[in-house]
């Protein structure tokens, strides 16, 4: 019976483990470097109690508390550096570690199913339930030493404020959020029948999951406890340091486990439990051009993250009514903050949002360029270059259609925030300023597009460090003033060169030097696209 | 008149050398089969050809033109299968079909529908769930439904049925008729043998034979069985005899095609009983191509 299900499952694991030892080991590194570099940064910052003080008045508002989740009480922010740190860095790095949960297991169920290398793994002396069993011990042991590095490493920074238990409930509770995403997605590999469908399904979920911790941090407490990511900010790490949202992501996480043993065991090698159906005879006229294919191929993944950017941005601008009122109310904070500005202060936190939003919907346009090295790797472009198309015209189409995505990702950010803000406040921010302050990103975009038509043109193995670069320029925004970057550092990240409509004025000569970048680099990647071998 | 040319097409992956001079010629109306062992190079030659890979060395011309600089414009006139179709998951069969006809901007859908029925294939079904043999037939439909010049077939039956596979063979010879030209690869060697009217074989990146079916047995061996009145002295002695051996009262041996002549003016003298030949199979020809010296050193004694 044990056989039956889950001979093998030894050689498996320590086969999946050197399969994807590299990418677990890049996002260990990743994950814990940030963390703590970020946790050693703070004593140095926030040395004093006035600081604490003013750091604390910034994190309590409606905004921060539906981006970061339920702060901590006053008394408790002034006198722990810890709780600062909790405060800003666990929710997001809690969501970092469910993406890397939800990639992994992806790629290593359905991933490796749907391109056939299950089957010959199958066809050996290995039980049925071998692989998955695999796969999840690789991601369960990988959740559980990124729980201990963090936790031994923080503690042993011997900063004031975070103590050992405080540490490992910390490293703890990112673990078992990456497992709990990690069995979601495992149930996920089971019913769709591809690996996109997976992700999609599991990254779905977990935007879903954070929207309604948004939402129930910001105005129902009972709300958020529908969320995974609300039990997540429920530890009060550093403070009270509870542990039962631990325990209880572990027990959900151990019953969808199951789930996903139990649909595995019971389905076909390939099959989903969503049925096929059939399909059209003709191809139409539209799907007949490169950009109709191009489009049709990665139409559902736009689509989700259009839906997904508006909902983010609407449920934030669901919130600006209730910032408005907050700093109405509070006069002291007013005096605080708003140091010699002309601006409201939904006005600077819209700033803010605005950079973080439009470093989400770069991720979209990115993902359409590197559409043309996944299909290169399929074999697939094959069918355009042993026929009448030019590499020109495939990348060119995948550029435009990048570029389109990018528009529409920012309309819908604007869009969103505008007509929610529009309903739920008093001085409504003017439509004009809220669609410029979402444009004037989109030369920075470009240049990123552009990054990438010059890696898959030039460097075609290297492309994925784009995710790289990416992510740094996620880091200067959200932690730049914070870390206090050199200047050279934050000049690195294009986004850096945006002005903050509506604070800075446009800053035309800037747009117009980002905008020449991207046309340089996307010639040296048209350039070096038409002159490389293509492998398939 | 040279619809393809190659002229000493080198290929380098780094420091491996996958192409070594490869010549090779495929004149209009004529089928041009392309053989080798695994990893020969032929695959690498016909992604030159096809302006994927950029040659290292040498010159390819197509039509004329230089296959890397004008691809596209060659394209337009080529119909490409590849032995390892890979479809676009979550498009029907049929989209793919009018996909890749309408890439090379032909658009023929009375001979689109004829082929589908030929082939029974159903094309409302997803990518995704198709067989390796109907994966193939996308690539073949979508290649003889549009009106190409010239065909490049990479092992174009290896998942097909033989009854496909005769369709297959019906659908060659129509695009010959018609004065089309056809570079063919393919290990299945009677299907080689039944539409081909030059081969070239190409081992570890160099082409080492080129030539008719004819042209090319007549560089090998033909088989003898003979039992004579006499027996026959110092036989072995003769120029171009092989593997002689002797089994009751008789004897089997192997021939050089050019020494016939003398060897059974010689036999007949000891009074000829018994005479049979057997041509070489394209088996044996292609064995001894395929496995190179080692094979002709052992096991067929003498060189070639
Ligand atoms: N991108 C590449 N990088 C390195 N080596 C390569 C690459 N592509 C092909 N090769 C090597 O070049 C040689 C020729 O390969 P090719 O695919 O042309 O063989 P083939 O004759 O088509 O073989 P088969 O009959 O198996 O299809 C092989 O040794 C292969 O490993
Ligand atoms: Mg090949």
């Amino acid at each position: 019976m044990v056989a039956r299900y889950f001979k093998g499952t030894n050689q498996l694991t320590a086969f999946y483990f050197k399969q994807h030892r590299f990418k677990i080991l890049v996002w260990l590194i990743g994950l814990i470097g940030i963390t703590l570099s970020v946790a050693s940064a703070y004593p140095s910052i926030y040395n004093d109690e006035e600081s604490r003080q003013a750091a604390s008045l910034t994190m309590d508002n409606p905004v921060m508390v539906a981006m970061l989740g339920t702060g901590y009480e006053m008394e408790e922010y002034v006198n722990s550096v810890g709780a600062m740190f909790a405060n800003e860095m666990l929710l997001f790095t809690a969501i970092a570690v469910a993406i890397m949960s939800i990639l992994l297991v992806g790629r290593a169920t359905r991933g490796d199913e749907e391109e056939g290398r299950n089957e010959m793994v199958r066809a050996l002396s290995v039980g049925r339930l071998s692989s998955v069993s695999a796969v999840m011990i690789v991601i369960v042991s990988t959740n559980i030493l990124l729980a201990i590095l963090t936790g031994i490493g923080l503690a042993s920074l011997g900063i004031e404020g975070v103590e050992l238990e405080g540490s490992l409930l910390y490293g703890s509770i990112l673990g078992a959020t990456g497992l709990l995403f990690a069995s979601f997605t495992a149930v996920f590999a089971q019913v769709t029948e591809t690996s996109k469908g997976t992700t999609m399904f599991s990254f779905m979920l977990l935007i879903i999951a954070y929207l309604i911790r948004a939402i129930g941090d910001v105005s129902s407490e009972e709300l958020s406890w529908i969320s995974p990511l609300g039990w997540t900010v429920k530890t009060g790490v550093f403070v009270e340091n509870d542990w039962w949202p631990v325990v209880l992501s572990c027990i959900v996480a151990i019953m969808f486990g199951v789930i996903a043993f139990y649909l595995h065991s019971i389905r076909d090698l390939g099959a989903g439990f969503i049925a096929a159906r059939k399909g059209k005879t003709h191809a139409s006229p539209f799907l007949q051009t490169s950009l109709g294919l191009a489009l049709r191929l990665q139409r559902t993944n736009i689509i989700a993250w259009a839906i997904g950017l508006f909902i983010l941005s609407s449920s934030f601008g669901a919130i600006l009514g209730d910032l408005e009122t907050y700093f109405a109310e509070n006069e002291f904070m007013q005096a605080f903050i708003v140091v010699d500005s002309d601006y409201t202060m939904t006005e600077q936190f819209i700033t803010l949002l605005m950079a973080i939003m439009s470093l989400i919907s770069l991720v979209p346009a990115v993902m359409v360029i590197l559409k043309v090295k996944g299909e290169e790797t399929r074999n697939l472009t094959e069918n355009y270059y042993t026929r009448a198309i030019s590499r020109t015209r495939v990348l060119g189409s995948h550029f435009l259609l990048a570029v389109v995505v990018s528009f529409i990702m920012q309309s819908l950010v604007a869009l969103g925030l505008w007509s929610v803000g529009e309903v739920v406040m008093d001085e409504a921010i003017s439509f004009d300023t809220t669609i410029a302050s979402a444009y004037v990103y989109l030369p920075a975009i470009w240049v990123v597009i552009s990054l990438v038509i010059g890696l898959v043109g030039v460097v075609p193995k290297l492309t994925g460090l784009i995710w790289l670069y990416v992510v740094f320029c996620f880091v200067v925004v959200y932690l730049g003033d914070l870390f206090d970057f050199p200047e050279w550092m934050n000049n690195l990240s294009v986004f850096d060169y945006i002005p903050q409509i509506p604070i800075d004025s446009v800053n035309f000569t800037a747009m117009v030097v980002l905008i020449l970048i991207s046309f340089v680099l996307s010639i040296i990647g048209f350039s070096g696209y038409n002159r490389r071998d293509i492998s398939g | 008149m040279s619809i393809l040319k190659v002229t000493n097409l080198k290929k380098r992956f780094g420091k491996f050398t996958a192409l070594d001079g490869v010549n090779m010629e495929v004149k209009k109306g004529e089928v041009f089969g392309f053989i080798g062992p695994n990893g020969a190079g032929k695959s690498t030659t016909i992604r030159i050809l096809l302006g994927m890979l950029k040659a290292t060395q040498g010159e390819a011309r197509v039509f004329g033109k230089d296959v890397w600089a004008d691809a596209v414009d060659i394209h337009k006139r080529i119909a490409y299968v590849p032995g390892d179709v890979n479809l676009w998951p979550n498009l029907t069969g049929g989209e793919v079909i009018d996909l890749l006809m309408k890439m090379n901007g032909s658009t023929n859908l009375t001979k689109r529908e004829e082929l589908i029925k030929k082939f029974n294939f159903d094309p409302t079904k997803k990518s995704r769930t198709y067989s390796k043999g109907n994966r193939q037939k996308v690539a073949l439909i979508a290649a003889f439904a549009s009106d190409a010049d010239l065909y490049i077939l990479d092992e174009p039956t290896s998942g097909l049925d033989p009854l496909m596979e005769t369709i297959f063979q019906e659908c060659v010879l129509d695009a010959k008729r018609a004065g089309k030209s056809v570079l063919l690869s393919s290990h299945i060697l009677s299907e080689v043998e039944k539409l081909c009217d030059r081969v070239g074989i190409i081992r570890q990146g160099k082409i080492i034979e080129t030539g008719t079916l004819d042209e090319l047995r007549h560089l090998t061996r033909t088989h003898l069985t003979i039992k004579t009145k006499k027996h026959i002295t110092s036989l072995n002695e003769l120029k171009g005899i092989h593997n002689l051996e002797e089994k009751d009262s008789e004897r089997t041996l192997q021939v050089d095609a050019e020494e016939m002549d003398t060897v059974i003016r010689y036999i007949a003298e000891f009074g000829i009983l018994k005479l049979e030949s057997s041509p070489p199979t394209l088996e044996d020809l292609f064995m001894r191509h395929y496995q190179g010296e080692e094979y002709s050193n052992s096991k067929i004694e003498g060189s070639l």
